[in-house]
């Protein structure tokens, strides 16, 4: 499998009034050719922030991305003009967001939000256009696609207003599908027709996607690879097997043992984990994770490990061992 | 004790339809959305009751409805024996200090300006339960203790805290009255994975250690099956299906019931692979016009020609296994 995105120690921060937010601090990882990647966290781990540094969407100020590169075909994304930026946003990367209803604009019809992307990126006429926007809304599912693309978005349901983010990100056929929560706004009922439409949209493109989201249960059916992020930092990278079967990092496990099952009886209490995220505006010492950590040592609030393998494509951003409970 | 008393709360055909006008300066009524639409169920001293739904389904408007917030359109509610509706306001003021609240928003739900002390000791005050000011703030300081927050905190605003801690503030206030009965509307879903653990963990120690009894409104089915005792699962206003949480999860008889439980994620990969999945078409229809006969047959997988046009009556399959449905 060809590499399609290469990240390495990407950092992004923002200047504010009530001081420097360090969002994400030195986030490295690799996405292969059709590969589909998870990144999960909860609110404020950095995951979103980094997709929006890679696709060059991070306001500066008040961000500022002081180190890092995101090598996309051999091209340096954080170091490409603004103009050279719009020619990959929206025809080889596309991204959609958790919210259709504010990531539309509510003023202009459908057909004209899908037919803009159209032609500026692939330069065809207006009639060409709306007649790729009718494919496009039915290779979704939206019945009688030629006659909604007059409609506006407040017409449209929440899923089928998410189905119409796919088509517009799809129009120019991308290499590269981020996705930051599309699903989270939805009714589970709707969340599975539109992750079986992704799915099946990604086996006939075969485009490869980045999906971030907070919801471990999501990502199981969908993803071949995984991150898991907590105060801007990757501590865990794995296969979906090897991290349901095997999590090796506390974070993980305890993220694991906080979720109750649809598909169990209940056997105990939820495992909570105890306190709450670190406050993103202390600059990082030692591992973001022991004020939490049930394994914690000495060395766990001094230094801060950095990612290495435990496994074969398994990688942890742990000193200790969480089998053995000894230091790695 | 006797059957009667065991009941805290009983539920009798109640509906509540919020009117659609139309016209400025002769305002007439042109229809209504018919939220919830005859729903009766029960809930006993000490239980943790689950409704279910999707985004529309009027979970809320019932949870709502049954404290009185709003007046019924139809049907009566008995909290503790006391009818609700029709109530004198003294009697009123009553079932407003044995039955409250937990709302889902826990940034909206506080007003930003008063102080955890002024938060938490309305209902002391509304009700005049402790009059003495000095008497009143230690009863403050006690329930902030109890729901794990320090007693240092009561001249904070709420914006200083994170959302897990403004959801303890919010149960708080709820326990303030020593209620008998508490309304959870979605209390969690606003929250990250290792702080609804922490939440759903304390709303249990409080349940235990007052002998609350809980109406638990959520749409996270995984979260209902760990904490509830019977589950309702609603469909556009009414009732379908109605049992223990384990014969629910386990031998689920309505389609819709089933369709819902098949599309929760499940934090297993290789459990997810070979799940067999129930995928609905479409949206849920406008509950200005619901369908004919069973609500759910223009999305039902199993409809008959007898669907459209009876509406299935309210069975007991098996002991404390209820469903509407023709084909169950």
């Amino acid at each position: 499998m060809n590499t399609l995105l290469q990240v390495r120690e990407l950092t992004t921060r923002f200047h504010t009034p009530e001081g420097t937010v360090f969002a994400v601090n030195g986030v490295s990882f690799d996405l292969g050719e059709g590969e589909t990647l998870a990144v999960v966290g909860e609110s404020g781990c950095g995951k979103s922030v980094t997709m929006l540094s890679i696709m060059g969407l991070i306001p500066k100020p008040p961000g500022e991305i002081p180190k890092g590169e995101a090598l996309y075909i051999k091209r340096d994304l954080l170091k490409l003009s603004d103009a050279e930026m719009q020619h990959i946003r929206g025809k080889e990367i596309a991204m959609i967001f958790q919210d259709p209803m504010t990531s539309l604009n509510p003023v202009l019809s459908i057909g004209r939000q899908i037919t803009e992307s159209l032609r500026t990126h692939l330069g065809i006429d207006q009639k060409a256009a709306n007649q790729r926007a009718v494919e496009l809304l039915e290779q979704v599912g939206i019945s009688e696609a030629a006659r909604r693309l007059a409609d506006f978005p407040h017409q449209f349901s929440g899923g089928m207003r998410q189905r119409v983010m796919i088509a517009m990100a799809l129009a120019c056929v991308p290499n590269l599908l981020i996705a930051d929560e599309p699903t989270t706004a939805l009714d589970v009922t709707i969340q599975a027709q539109i992750i079986e439409l992704v799915i099946q949209l990604r086996e006939q493109l075969g485009m490869a996607m980045i999906w971030i989201t907070h919801d471990l249960g999501v990502v199981a059916g969908l993803a071949e690879r995984v991150t898991v992020m907590y105060a801007g930092y990757i501590v865990e990278e794995a296969s979906v097997d090897d991290l349901y079967d095997d999590p090796r990092h506390p974070y993980t496990l305890a993220l694991l043992a906080a979720l109750p099952r649809v598909d169990l009886r209940r056997e105990r209490r939820l495992k909570s984990i105890p306190g709450a995220p670190p406050s993103l505006l202390v600059e990082p010492k030692g591992c973001p994770f022991a004020p939490r950590c049930e394994y914690v040592r000495e060395i766990c609030r001094k230094e801060n490990p950095v990612l290495t393998p435990v496994a074969a494509r398994h990688k942890i951003a742990c000193w200790v061992d969480i089998n053995s409970g000894d230091l790695r | 004790m006797n059957q009667a008393n065991r009941t805290l709360v009983r539920v009798e055909n109640l509906r509540k339809y919020f009117p659609i006008r139309r016209g400025i300066i002769i305002e007439r009524q042109v229809g209504a959305v018919r939220a919830v639409d005859g729903v009766s169920f029960t809930i006993e001293r000490g239980e943790t009751l689950g409704l279910v739904g999707e985004s529309g389904c009027g979970k809320t408007t019932v949870g709502r409805t049954i404290l009185g917030l709003y007046p019924a359109t139809q049907g009566q509610v008995y909290i503790d024996g006391q009818p609700v509706f029709g109530a004198k306001s003294r009697d009123m003021l009553v079932i407003r200090r044995k039955a409250q609240m937990i709302f889902q928003d826990p940034y909206a739900s506080l007003n930003p300006r008063w102080t955890v002390d002024a938060i938490v000791s309305e209902p002391l005050r509304v009700h005049q339960l402790i009059k003495d000011p000095k008497m009143r703030s230690e009863r403050v300081v006690e329930l902030l203790n109890l729901v794990g927050l320090s007693g240092r905190l009561v001249n904070r605003f709420p914006h200083e805290f994170s959302g897990g801690q403004r959801q303890r503030i919010g149960i708080a206030r709820a326990l303030a009255s020593d209620p008998l009965f508490v309304v959870c509307d979605e209390p969690i879903s606003a929250l990250d994975v290792s702080i609804q653990a922490q939440v759903v963990n304390l709303m249990e120690d409080l349940q235990d250690k007052f002998n609350l009894t809980y109406l638990f409104i959520a749409h996270d089915l995984s979260m209902v099956r760990h904490i509830c005792d019977r589950v309702a699962v609603m469909y556009l206003g009414v009732i379908v299906e109605l049992a223990s949480r384990n014969e629910l999860y386990e031998n689920p008889l309505h389609p819709y019931t089933r369709a819902l439980l098949s599309a929760v994620p499940i934090p297993d990969p290789k459990k997810d692979r070979h799940r067999s999945r129930v995928i609905l078409r479409g949206d849920v229809p406008s509950p200005i016009s619901p369908p004919s006969g069973c609500r759910f047959h223009p999305r039902c997988p199993i409809a008959k020609e007898h669907c459209a046009r009876l509406v299935p009556d309210w069975r007991e399959i098996s002991p404390n296994h209820w469903v509407a449905c023709h084909e169950a």
